[in-house]
């Protein structure tokens, strides 16, 4: 298995500057949820990346563990304003998972186990910006924090970054998931503060 | 096929008391609805409600399918209702009023 690893960071930073307008730093990993938490067995699991013709591709968990994985240091920062810097993930990069595959979608709609959706454009799914992530801090995840496999969209607020994902839709039109259809912003750049519809 | 859920829910329908009065301006509590995922038909304040945050979510608690969602915006108040196939509201009868009469 390739070993990549990006973006390590020495040692823990001064929050000054790195938080974006309106967050506050925590040491806590707050747990949100929409629902019961999943449990999925690894036997049964499977990833399914869905063309806007139709077509499935689609990865077992063994299948999944035999790509190459990253490691990868990134700050998180959620909706409900609370940011943690310099959490460390290792998982597949969306990169490695959607190479082979041929598209003229320009949308991605995330779909989890449990039913929860999120959208987002498919150009913030490549150029290493997110990851099929399936351990935090050197652990295997946390149930309630998306076991086994979550997306990793860390540039985006963190609801993007579905828990419990099971696959991902192609589409050729943006398509509104579980909290853009009330009211959240389909992107949703902390930086820029786009919670809501209209920021 | 999905493993079972764990099914431990945050909060009961009680806690969307405040918010669903401001949006219905009648006391939804004792509304009961009928699920469109499995046609159970529960009273309001039994549903099982996750939030409050990004939004309150409240479920089912036969199914645990998604009955409605609440988001509270700066500006405006988001109510997705479409879980629910119909919903009963109790309200006060001329009969009821009359016996109140001395």
């Amino acid at each position: 298995m390739n070993i990549f690893t990006r973006g390590f960071r020495g040692r823990k930073r001064d929050s000054s500057g790195q938080l974006p307008p309106g967050q506050y730093l925590t040491d806590d990993f707050p747990v949100l949820s929409a629902g019961p938490t999943p449990r999925i067995s690894l036997d049964a699991w499977e990833f399914t990346v869905t063309t806007e013709q139709g077509e499935s591709h689609r990865w077992s968990w063994a299948e999944l563990m035999a790509l190459p994985a990253e490691s990868v240091t990134v700050d998180v920062h959620c909706v409900t304003r609370w940011s943690k810097l310099d959490t460390v993930w290792r998982g597949v990069s969306l990169d490695t998972l959607l190479t082979d595959i041929e598209t003229e979608a320009d949308f991605a709609l995330v779909h989890s186990y449990g039913g929860y959706s999120t959208n987002l454009p498919l150009e913030d799914l490549l150029g290493g910006k997110a990851w099929v992530a399936y351990e935090y801090e050197g652990e295997e995840l946390a149930p309630e924090h998306g076991a086994p496999a979550r997306l990793l969209v860390p540039h985006l607020y963190f609801w993007k970054s579905a828990k419990w994902v099971r696959g991902i839709d192609l589409m050729v039109q943006d398509s509104p998931g579980f909290w853009e259809q009330l009211g959240y912003h389909d992107y949703g750049d902390p930086w820029r503060e786009q919670r809501y519809q209209g920021d | 096929m999905d493993a079972p859920t764990t099914a431990v829910a945050v909060y009961d329908g009680n806690t969307l008391a405040g918010p669903l009065s401001e949006v219905f301006g009648v006391e939804l509590m004792t509304a009961a609805g009928r699920c469109r995922s499995c046609g159970t038909t529960s009273q309001v304040a039994t549903f099982r409600v996750y939030g409050p945050a990004p939004g309150f979510v409240g479920r089912c608690p036969h199914c645990e399918d998604v009955l409605l969602r609440l988001v509270r915006t700066p500006d405006a108040l988001w109510l997705d209702f479409s879980g629910v196939s119909a919903l009963r509201i109790l309200i006060p009868t001329d009969s009821a009023d009359e016996e109140q009469q001395p």
